[in-house]
């Protein structure tokens, strides 16, 4: 039994798939030039990374907080520990998780096994094997999944080649953060003319649980391949680590066509700050799918910089904002080259006094002739408590070129109401399927179980706030 | 014979405004009634009432369904009780799927909460309906209402009503908007439902046309608000030919 573990356990760290060896080691509270150093060193990287972590630090101290979006002045970096090993994670048990957590599992219907280890209560998930043998399958095409950890040991030069090139250190305050600290988050990169069926899902969603604070995701896709990438949990993630700052870089080739679809339900203490970029090449397509339901504070713009003729960015976002929340996600388009398009579907939700914003740009460069952009922005605001603003901007510095801005703010419709409860639907499941209707166009994107999921979810903040 | 409604002295605002002043009317099980009169004289407020849309509010009177009287209660319950109304004007929902919101208007109303109809046998019996109806699978899996011709909407409006088999229909006006052949395959399928079920009937309409499939035992004038004459089927043809006048210059 022992040596069949083993082997299993060794197999899998070949494919990177494994959790580092579990030795502990916990960085001390606060950030200094000593505690990157140490990660750096920890992790046996390259000296250049080394030397971008300190630098991204000397950014990360001079930048100022941003001074729109959310809240964050609450946020106590000194109280953080920038680095644990996944395997050190404070010990908890099932009954010390809030019952919320607890019942939500239950209810949206998550497998004993996978609740324990997204709490982060279990150790083993037995899904691993299946996990691998997939893995082994995109190997044979020539297809790189692994975590980024594992993907610069391995492949210290292509990583070299990409990274930071779309998300500079120096480009916002948590950019700089997650630069000098980060940890863990996915490494793909997929041949020329290679396409994908199935999502390529990070870590399946087990292992979401584990991604960490700081990930970093960095994504290339070559010439005409094609491929979906899937992070991220409809159940919601409980972590007691209060900052989530994340950089994901996608780079598609000409004629390559890329779909990103996150889930992000982290539970409501944590403050989700990422900045996600695409580079898209001439006829190449990059997708957002971007769905927000958990976190404290999101500060989230999912971007495409369309730098081909005819490159295509699309992102459709969808965000809840219940009690306490506050969901301050869009998108921008970047049209670099002529013949551009790009569209923006935002759908918000806020209820029991949450709040929604939607902060878009669109900016068309002088050079980005016959280039089209479309946005359409629907909130659906649930009560009088509730909030959503949208704050649209537009840069345009070529005449000819055809963008729309288009934004509707509606309450449930008492009339529709009515109509359904005349068929004997009660109140709740009425406005249940009308706000799953209203967030259709976007769930309908995702592979079933995760709409399915996602409705339940959907109906279950419902009677919560119902109480 | 029972009465399955009866409404004594009923008054309903609108927006403060008083628009239904005083209207009594006994529906006994089985019968067809129907309702006339000029537009804005108030018959789509009186359905509204007596569904329960809570922007029509009662000021007096009551409404007795079933010997129970339900303006108090909420509308999904008067829907379980068995009534029903096809809307003059009937919403759309976007999103939501037609073969999803029957299904949920179904297990709501004819089954008990912890036994839903499973999707194959519901399959089986919305395909039997929409035969009669005459109505397109492909409508299954659209958005309620959304992109339905006018006359389509009252299709689907009469398919509801085919699956949640009520005991008292109100129909406002389900017959305008329908084409000559549709106003036939839905009048008869309507009546077809009528006599399986016993299903009692209050029309709205215009028109005698739909009154030649179901034959009303009575009908009603409504005028600014009130009952102003009631008689029987005949009563419908005089009023085609001479319209109101008569009685708006009596007042
Ligand atoms: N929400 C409202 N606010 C103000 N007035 C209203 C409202 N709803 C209805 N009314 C008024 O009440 C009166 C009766 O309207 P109702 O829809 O009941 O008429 P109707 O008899 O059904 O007419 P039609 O034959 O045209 O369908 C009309 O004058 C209408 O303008
Ligand atoms: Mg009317």
């Amino acid at each position: 039994m022992i040596t069949k573990t083993a082997e299993i356990v060794s197999e899998q760290y070949k494919y990177g798939f494994a959790m580092p060896e579990k030795y502990v080691y916990k960085s001390k509270k606060g950030l200094d030039e000593k505690v990157i150093q140490e990660i750096s060193w920890k992790k046996s990287e390259p000296a250049w990374m080394t030397k971008f972590r300190l630098q991204s630090y000397q950014y990360f101290k001079k930048r100022a907080l941003p001074k729109w979006g959310g809240d964050l002045k609450k946020i106590n970096f000194d109280s953080i520990y920038y680095y644990i090993k996944p395997t050190d994670h404070p010990a908890k048990t099932w009954e010390e998780l809030p019952s919320e957590i607890k019942e939500t599992y239950d209810k949206i219907g998550v497998p004993e096994a996978e609740k324990k280890f997204l709490a982060g209560v279990g150790a083993q998930y037995d899904s691993e094997m299946v996990y691998h043998s997939l893995i082994e399958n995109l190997e044979k095409q020539g297809i790189i999944f692994l975590d980024t950890d594992s993907a610069l040991q391995q492949y210290p030069d292509l990583v070299k080649e990409y990274w930071g090139t779309i998300v500079p250190s120096n480009d916002n305050k948590f950019a700089a953060l997650n630069s000098a600290v980060w940890s863990g988050g996915s490494f793909i990169y997929v041949p020329k003319g290679v396409s994908v069926k199935l999502p390529l899902q990070a870590y399946f969603r087990i292992n979401a649980a584990r991604m960490g604070q700081f990930e970093r995701t960095l994504i290339i896709a070559e010439e005409g391949s094609d491929f979906h990438y899937l992070e991220g949990c409809t159940a919601p993630i409980y972590t007691t680590d209060s900052l989530h700052a994340a950089v994901v870089e996608v780079f598609i080739k000409k004629g390559a066509r890329v779909r990103y679809t996150t889930i992000q339900n982290w539970s409501n203490n944590v403050y989700n700050l990422v900045t996600k970029r695409m580079r898209i090449e001439a006829e190449g397509i990059g997708e957002w799918i971007d769905c927000n339901l958990g976190s404290k504070l999101t500060m989230k713009y999912p971007a495409c910089y369309l730098m081909g003729p005819g490159a295509r960015g699309e992102l459709l976002s969808m965000v809840y904002a219940g009690l306490g929340q506050h969901q301050d996600a869009g998108g921008k388009m970047i049209h670099i080259a002529p013949h551009t398009s790009s569209r923006i579907t935002s759908k918000s939700i806020s209820q029991n006094g949450g709040r929604t914003s939607y902060r878009g740009l669109i900016q068309i460069n002088s050079k980005a002739e016959e280039s089209k952009s479309r946005v359409v922005c629907d909130a659906l605001i649930l009560d009088e408590k509730s909030r959503s603003d949208t704050y649209p901007d537009m840069k345009i510095y070529q005449q000819n070129t055809q963008v729309e801005h288009e934004a509707t703010v509606s309450k449930i419709g008492e009339e529709q109401l009515f109509y359904l409860m005349s068929r004997g639907i009660d109140q709740m499941t009425a406005e249940t399927m009308i706000i799953n209707g209203f967030i259709e166009p976007i769930v309908k994107e995702l592979p079933l179980e995760y709409a399915v999921e996602m409705n339940r979810l959907i109906q279950l903040q419902m009677d919560r706030s119902i109480g | 014979m029972k009465n399955i409604l009866s409404i004594q002295n009923l008054k309903v605002k609108v927006d403060q405004k008083e628009i239904i002043k005083g209207v009594s009317l006994n529906i006994k099980s089985g019968e067809i009634h129907a309702l006339m009169g000029p537009n804005g004289s108030g018959k789509s407020t009186l359905a509204m009432a007596l569904m329960g849309n809570p922007d029509f509010k009662i000021a007096s009177g009551k409404a007795l369904f079933n010997q129970r009287n339900i303006l108090a209660e909420p509308p999904e319950k008067r829907a379980k009780q068995g009534l029903f109304l096809s809307f003059q004007y009937p919403q759309e929902i976007a999103g939501v799927s037609l073969f999803n919101f029957l299904r949920t208007a179904y297990n709501n109303v004819k089954r008990k909460k912890n036994d839903p109809i499973s999707v194959a046998e519901f399959r089986n019996l919305l395909e039997e309906k929409s035969r009669l109806l005459k109505i397109d699978p492909s409508f299954w899996g659209r958005p309620i209402n959304e992109g339905f011709s006018g006359g389509e909407k009252k299709k689907a409006e009469i398919l509801q009503l085919s699956i949640l088999e009520p005991k008292l229909a109100i129909l406002d006006e389900t017959d305008s908007g329908l084409d000559i052949d549709a106003l036939k395959t839905v009048a008869e399928g309507i009546d077809q439902i009528r006599r399986k079920n016993k299903m009692s009937i209050l029309i709205i309409t215009h028109y005698q046309r739909i009154l030649r499939y179901i034959k009303p035992d009575f009908v009603h004038v409504l005028l600014a608000g009130k009952i102003v004459e009631s008689g029987r089927q005949a009563l419908a043809g005089k009023l085609e030919q001479k319209g109101y006048l008569n009685f708006i210059k009596k007042k």
